[in-house]
């Protein structure tokens, strides 16, 4: 396993690949916390959806890590790119047989390049993490947010929650990312289907059809990141993405193990 | 302590099948290579040779039959392919990863190691290009690095698929003499190709494939024994060449002239007689050479029911 685990980190840690993520992952962050604090006083809102969030809430001891969680559902679809590219062009590139044949054990190299990609997420959250705190801190002033209640350790705790909420919804994304790749070989397919559900076709449904958001993967993937919401608890949301996910899992790793690896 | 044994066959095949649907890919193919030998794999395309080379290395289970490399069955690949290399279906790599980088995600995920990269680069003539990306390599180049990380586990046995594909005459020359070399230290080489020629220069054996089925597995000189040798003949006067054919008819070996020179079917010791006929007639004879038929010629013979 951990064999597969640094096969697939000398691919991911490639300049190109790795600093043009974290790039993005450094701009997605900072857009997100830069509009909450310098949109405060905007009546078109400063977060998801014409949300508004106003100084008081900020001012909480949570206020500190809002931008954050706010990033995740950008980081989500980043990493959601990432895992189904990575997947999926073995099967364009042809690589997959060469794989199979220095690691015949199909689902140890599965569980080893999900692992790895789960690195390269958890580097991307803790970057995000970084940039989003220090641009709080650094855009309070200028949006007249106090932040005393930021310095306590009940603030503390509540970076160290969103952090751990934030990583576990990017590495939903990008596991949902990972199993359209292994259904769609595909890395364009199970990009651009990936990405409409996500964001055209839930928001359709959740706009149209009541209560239909806590049952949508991707709102919960949201609500998970925000440690629950309006949408659903956070223990509804957890609940029932990680059954969705277990299906899809299932599923592909299934149909991975006794495919024929062919052109 | 048990005693540990080499097997004496590198791979071993029984009634091998590979179905898709109604159409039979490979049919009840039984063949084996011994160690140490070079093997040769050959049929048109479309007989089942990747298909067969699949199924050797677990990348898709037959739909009948058993199989065994190095000893181990193959429905257990991860018992013997630590100690096989492998090029199937042409070279595939990452475009964006320099060559020494493909090869060592490849050396790292086998367990093998990476400070060998260069010296494999090196002996495969891609020495000074190990760090440009795979996509600006030609198709020679990008075969050599196939052939480079088929030998990453320093295997007992390497199995390529058409390794020859794009290169020039040098580079075919240098994968021969590459080939030849690796069979000399005992690695057993099972290698398909569209170049009779080449297959027949450097393989032991061969197992010839039509439509799925095995049509011939052994010794190539036994197959090239085994197929009606030519009568080269030239004649002093070119004149005579007809009358040369006639006599051959007469005795029941038909022939044709191709390029001044009487082609005639029959073995070899009857060239003797030939010429003594052709003396008595009146001919003098300014060549005669029994010959076998070369792999191409008995290839396009025994697979003429592709045609």
């Amino acid at each position: 396993m951990i064999r597969v685990f640094l096969a697939e980190w000398r691919k991911l840690r490639r300049p190109s690949l790795f600093i043009g993520t974290m790039g993005a992952v450094v701009g997605a962050s900072a857009l997100v916390t830069s509009l909450l604090f310098l949109l405060i006083d905007s009546r078109q809102g400063n977060a998801q959806r014409g949300e508004v969030i106003n100084r008081a809430t900020l001012e909480l001891p949570h206020g500190l890590s809002i931008g954050f969680s706010s990033s995740a559902g950008l980081l989500g679809l980043i990493a959601l790119c990432i895992f189904a590219s990575q997947t999926a062009q073995e099967y364009t590139h042809g690589t997959l047989r060469n794989l199979l044949v220095r690691q015949p054990r199909r689902l140890t190299l599965l569980l080893g390049k999900f692992f790895s990609m789960c690195f390269f997420a958890l580097i991307s959250v803790i970057l995000s993490a970084i940039v989003s705190i220090t641009l709080a801190f650094a855009l309070s002033g200028k949006a007249k947010v106090i932040t005393t209640a930021w310095s306590t350790s009940e603030a503390r705790n509540g970076v160290v929650h969103t952090f751990v909420n934030v990583l576990i919804s990017v590495i939903a994304y990008g596991t949902v990312g990972m199993i359209l790749g292994l259904l769609l070989r595909s890395p364009i397919s199970s990009i651009s289907i990936g990405v409409a559900w996500l964001l055209v076709v839930e928001n359709i449904i959740a706009a149209t059809v009541k209560n239909s958001g806590k049952w949508m993967p991707g709102q919960l993937m949201n609500t998970v990141a925000a440690g629950g919401d309006f949408t659903a608890t956070y223990s509804h949301a957890l609940l029932v993405l990680s059954a969705y996910l277990a299906l899809g899992v299932l599923v592909s790793s299934v149909l991975f193990r006794r495919r024929d690896v062919t052109n | 302590m048990p005693l540990v044994t080499e097997p004496d066959l590198a791979i071993s095949v029984t009634d091998l099948t590979k179905n898709y649907g109604e159409r039979a890919a490979v049919s009840h193919a039984n063949f084996d290579v011994p160690m140490g030998t070079v093997c040769g794999f050959v049929g048109p395309n479309g007989s089942g040779k990747t298909t067969t080379m699949r199924m050797l290395l677990g990348l898709i289970s037959p739909s009948g039959g058993t199989g065994k490399v190095l000893g181990q069955p193959i429905s257990e690949p991860a018992n013997y392919l630590d100690r096989v290399g492998a090029m199937i279906e042409g070279p595939a790599f990452y475009p964006s990863l320099g060559g020494a980088e493909n090869l060592k995600v490849l050396a790292t995920l086998g367990g093998h190691s990476t400070e060998q990269v260069q010296s494999l680069l090196d002996r495969v003539g891609l020495g000074d290009r190990a760090k440009s990306k795979y996509k600006t390599y030609s198709l020679g180049m990008k075969q050599r690095l196939g052939i480079a990380a088929a030998l990453l586990p320093d295997p007992q046995l390497l199995i390529l698929d058409e390794p020859t594909n794009g290169l020039d005459p040098a580079g075919i020359q240098e994968i021969r003499d590459l080939i030849r070399s690796l069979a000399n230290e005992g690695t057993t080489v099972f290698i398909s190709s569209h170049l009779l020629a080449e297959i027949e220069m450097i393989s032991d054996s061969l197992v010839m494939l039509r439509q799925g089925e095995v049509i011939f597995a052994g010794k190539t000189q036994d197959l090239l024994l085994r197929q009606q040798p030519t009568i080269l003949a030239r004649s002093e006067d070119p004149n005579d060449l007809p009358r040369l054919l006639q006599i051959a008819h007469d005795a029941g070996h038909e022939g044709s002239v191709i390029e001044g020179v009487a082609h005639i079917q029959g073995p070899r010791e009857w060239a003797a007689t030939l010429n003594k006929i052709a003396f008595n007639s009146g001919i003098v004879l300014a060549q005669l050479s029994p010959e076998l038929p070369s792999l191409e010629e008995t290839f396009f013979e025994m697979t003429a029911a592709d045609e």
